[in-house]
């Protein structure tokens, strides 16, 4: 009778798993099985045994059999599901049953900074021809069980994102690789400082030299959340997990138009999960990660143990196939590991090579290198190419002709002529010194003799004496096409400071479209900016050719993405140029409105990254404008995700080398790019009545279920918030950014 | 202070409606979004950030704009006439007949009853540390207040004054802000009942709280 008890609670188990996965019990006669096996657990000690024990093995069949047809075709919505079933394993049970032993850091269950992360040291091992090999890791996750009320299911805070920081320098201290395990289905959006963007930037900006080896195992990958510990060496996915950038029932309400506090339909959340391409084996079609770590059919539950030793072992050989890429003599041990591999779908008992995970400062480097290299490489065969052939080769011929000219410039000659210089200094300024204690006697005696009336110093500029005035207007403004209509419009602080009716073509010519009372900034095209904030002339844009596509095939986007581009003339959201201000070149990105409203895709990521590399060859500032963002492009799915560390890795690379990097917001700039390669600037600005944040009022409202106040992600909250570190009016951009490029940049610009 | 509180009640009682003009800021034409007799509701939400009912759109020089009410209540007063014609600035288009609450009578009762204490300038305020002990302890008690006693700090650009009591002695009936709040210049702190008032009004407070309706 015990048994049968324990019979029925798994029976019973599984059949609301079944649930769980569709969505519903009215799928053929769920609901009808649940019911006999609660009956019978009522009833347990009045029905004959032997009769209680048909009835179980009748209903296991039956179970079993709608086990096996749902597992036939598991619709991605359904992966959704299986991912969000509070049966599925969560980190506590990776860290009982992958790890020999585990100490929990920075705090245990509830009394911990954000239940949501959980970090701990952990020991792996692994057998060698009857030898145990202990390899220490720091596993960095989120926990979205154990505790559902305070895990806030997954959803780091701003501060648990900085605590796994914290971990992974401690991590790169002490030289031992990181695990990360992603369950969560997106960032808490809120913006109290550090802010979820910002520290997610902060993160993948850290992550994206961490050296040390990564790997990450995705579980439940929702976008910017998975991101702020998801960039490694090596991402694993679960069969049944599900990696995507915005959540199904997100997308669909973006999709569906579906205003707030109404329901989503399920078919529309059901056609946007599939049009995500959200499974592990899309992504792996898709590059954005690296191998698949297979589960059960319906997946992994909390005790199957059968997962965990897969787990563990797909973690200790994705390890070993990062440190094995960094050695320069590993032929035989990249065979056995090889030769392990292809052995069959069975975890071996035995490990064929026992590796160390030290790595020496070459190896690390090399390390970096690898990780470099496999983000850029990632999204690349997703955008389209205009270009004829002869147009191609002779762009690659003036690239590889101008890269050679400033490797030539500053890469053999700047060095030595500074040094010649640095020489002929210190030489003058030993010779000055001591000229003046041989002539200062003779000197002191002919003063006193003939004693001299004084005069003032003489005031040497240390700018140079050709340095044009910042304030003078060097050509005649553009204007916008927005002046040309007779109307009055009314400035949204009217109520407030009583500022008067503004005539259209004052507002949008004279005053700059500025509120002369109050300084509000109405929204100005992009080509405003083009034309009054650079140099006359100056604008030489490149890479034009690399155009947005439908790389997932998104049902009706290719007819939006041509309607776009007619009407902006466009082929991507991003512009990137060569320019100048008062004479300083520098290049430039600017994210625009009127293309997808400035979302960023593969297209996008791309020539941002292509900018930065300008940048770093030309030796020159690099401007981020961001006239206005959207986010990550969904309809680009994770291919879009990816681009966050791609573009942070470029930015990295390019200030290491000694760049200097601007990010300036307008208008609005929300979710993944200010979450990555622009809140990763160490000089961030924004320009008066802009906003700038994670997610929007709506997002925020439907998943914190908080209120946020008016001007939340005002430019003003995000400059007490410590996001930016200035506002800048729009009539002053050209000086204040000549100002910036002269204080941070210096008068040797940019470069060490 | 020569203050009859029967005759406040009266006055309230035979005035529970208050009227609120609504002119136009600027010339424009008009076009009413509302009808006499209709019942508006005033900006609501946390921040009253969501505006409240639209009452009419006023347009100059091909500038819509949408003029929202400010205040509950029913609307009286609209002009047929001027449906669709231009008005010049500051034309009374319609009134909002707004019927006093239970809370906002006695607010405007006790404004005129107590002695209040008003911010000095805009500063952060707290209570003085004995006041604000007394109330942690015993939220509902009456604290006696003597003329001199220091009963305010006000803390600004990092130096602390304290704000003496000038006024008669009495007890602390009301505060109006939350220690540590910024509080702007002019806008009440605390209100202080004399004490031979303070039974009285007590009486009159309950009185209003419980049956204002059938009074």
């Amino acid at each position: 009778m015990a048994d049968s008890g324990k019979l029925l609670s798994q029976l019973a188990d599984r059949i609301s798993y079944l649930i769980d996965i569709k969505g519903s019990s009215a799928w053929i006669n769920l609901k009808e099985l649940q019911d006999r096996v609660q009956g019978l657990r009522h009833s347990l000690f009045e029905i004959k045994e032997a009769d209680l024990y048909n009835e179980i093995d009748r209903i296991e069949d039956r179970v079993s059999f709608m086990e096996d047809r749902v597992a036939k075709k598991l619709s991605p919505a359904e992966i959704v599901n299986i991912v969000r079933s509070v049966q599925r394993f969560t980190l506590i049970d990776i860290l009982e049953n992958v790890y020999d032993s585990y100490t929990e850091l920075g705090g245990e269950g509830e009394c911990n900074l954000d239940p949501a992360v959980v970090v701990a040291r952990a020991t792996i091992s692994r057998r060698v021809k009857n030898k145990l090999y202990s390899h220490q890791v720091m596993v960095i996750g989120h926990e979205k069980g154990r505790g559902e009320e305070y895990r806030n299911g997954g959803c780091a805070k701003p501060w648990g994102n900085d605590k796994a920081l914290r971990y992974m320098m401690v991590a790169e201290t002490e030289g031992i690789p990181i695990h990360f395990f992603i369950f969560t289905p997106g960032s808490y959006p809120v913006e109290d400082y550090p802010g979820a963007a910002q520290q997610i930037a902060r993160n993948i900006y850290v992550m994206a030299r961490l050296r040390v080896p990564m790997v990450s195992f995705i579980s439940e990958g929702g976008s910017g959340g998975a991101e702020a510990i998801g960039l490694s060496d090596f991402r694993l996915m679960g069969s049944r997990g599900y990696y995507s950038v915005i959540s199904p029932e997100g997308a669909a309400a973006i999709e569906g138009k579906i205003r707030e506090g109404e329901k989503v339909p399920k078919d529309l959340i059901e056609h946007c999960a599939t049009q995500l391409k959200i499974t592990a084996s899309d992504n792996l079609k898709l590059g954005t990660i690296d191998r698949i770590v297979e589960e059960p059919p319906l997946g992994a539950k909390r005790e199957d143990y059968a997962f965990f030793r897969r787990l563990r072992y797909e973690m200790l050989r994705a390890t070993d196939e990062i440190v094995l890429k960094t050695k320069n003599f590993r032929a035989f041990r990249a065979y056995a590991l090889r030769r392990q591999t292809e052995e069959g779908k069975n975890v071996p008992e035995d490990f064929d090579v026992a590796i160390s995970w030290n790595l020496t400062e070459l190896e690390i480097d090399r390390l970096l290198e690898l990780r470099s290299k496999k983000y850029r490489e990632m999204g690349k065969d997703f955008f389209l190419k205009k270009s004829k052939g002869l147009a191609q080769r002779f762009r690659r011929a003036k690239d590889l002709a101008s890269r050679g000219y400033y490797e030539l410039r500053y890469g053999l000659l700047r060095p030595h002529h500074r040094n010649v210089q640095k020489v002929i200094e210190e030489v003058s300024s030993e010779g000055s010194v001591f000229f003046k204690k041989v002539t200062e006697p003779v000197r002191a005696a002919y003063d006193f003799v003939f004693p001299q009336p004084k005069r003032p110093a003489k005031v040497v500029s240390s700018e140079g004496s050709d340095r044009r005035s910042i304030f003078a207007e060097e050509w005649e403004p553009y204007l916008s096409p927005l002046a040309n209509e007779d109307r009055t419009v009314t400035c949204p602080n009217a109520s407030k400071y009583g500022c008067m009716d503004l005539w259209v073509p004052d507002l949008y010519g004279e005053f700059c479209g500025v509120c002369p009372n109050c300084g509000h900034h109405f929204p100005l095209e992009y080509q405003w900016y083009l034309k009054n904030l650079f140099d006359k002339d100056s604008v030489r844009e490149f890479n034009n050719h690399i155009a947005s596509s439908n790389p997932l095939g998104f049902r009706g986007f290719d007819a939006r993405l041509r309607r776009d581009i007619r009407r902006t003339g466009r082929m991507s959201s991003i512009i990137t140029f060569d320019a100048r201000v008062f004479g300083i070149r520098l290049v430039v990105a600017m994210l625009f409105s009127n293309f997808r409203g400035g979302t960023v895709g593969a297209a996008e990521g791309e020539k941002f990254v292509r900018a930065c590399d300008i940048a770093k060859t030309t030796r020159r500032p690099f401007l981020a404008y961001v006239h206005t963002t959207g986010g990550i492009r969904i309809q680009e799915g994770t291919l879009g995700v990816v681009q966050m560390p791609k573009c942070t890795l470029a930015v990295r690379e390019y200030i290491e080398s000694g760049g200097l990097y601007i990010v300036v917001y307008d208008n609005n700039s929300y979710a993944g790019p200010v979450a990555s390669f622009l809140g990763c600037s160490l000089y961030q600005f924004g320009i008066r009545s802009s906003r700038i944040g994670f997610a929007g009022p709506r997002v925020i409202r439907e998943t914190t279920g908080r209120n946020v106040p008016p001007g939340y992600h005002s430019a003003k909250n995000a400059l007490r918030r410590g996001h930016i570190q200035g506002i800048w009016d729009r009539r002053e951009f050209r000086k204040n950014l000549y100002d910036a490029l002269m204080t941070m940049g210096g008068h040797n610009l940019y470069y060490r | 202070m020569g203050i009859n509180l029967n005759d406040l009640l009266r006055h309230y009682r035979s005035h529970i409606f208050e009227d609120y003009q609504v002119e136009t800021p600027h010339t424009g034409v008009i076009s009413y979004k509302v009808q006499d007799g209709q019942t508006v509701e005033g900006p609501s939400g946390e921040w009253l950030q969501r505006p409240g009912t639209l009452l009419y759109i006023i347009e100059r020089e091909k500038n819509v704009k949408k003029m929202y009410t400010s205040w509950n209540g029913q609307v009286t007063g609209i002009r047929p006439d001027l449906e669709g014609h231009f008005v010049e600035a500051g034309e009374v288009v319609l009134s909002i007949r707004h019927r006093l609450d239970k809370n906002e009578i006695i607010d405007r009762i006790l404004t005129q009853v107590l002695n209040i204490l008003r911010a000095p300038q805009q500063a952060r305020y707290f209570l003085s540390s004995d006041i604000s002990a007394k109330l942690g302890k015993h939220p509902e008690c009456r604290i006696a207040i003597e003329p001199g006693d220091e009963i305010v700090i006000m803390s600004l650009m990092k130096r602390d004054t304290a704000i003496s009591y000038k006024e008669a002695s009495g007890v602390l009936y009301k505060v109006y802000f939350r220690s540590g709040d910024i509080v702007e210049q002019g806008s009440p702190l605390l209100g202080i009942c004399p004490s031979d008032r303070l039974q009285y009004v007590q009486e009159v407070v309950q009185r209003i709280r419980t049956d204002w309706e059938n009074m």
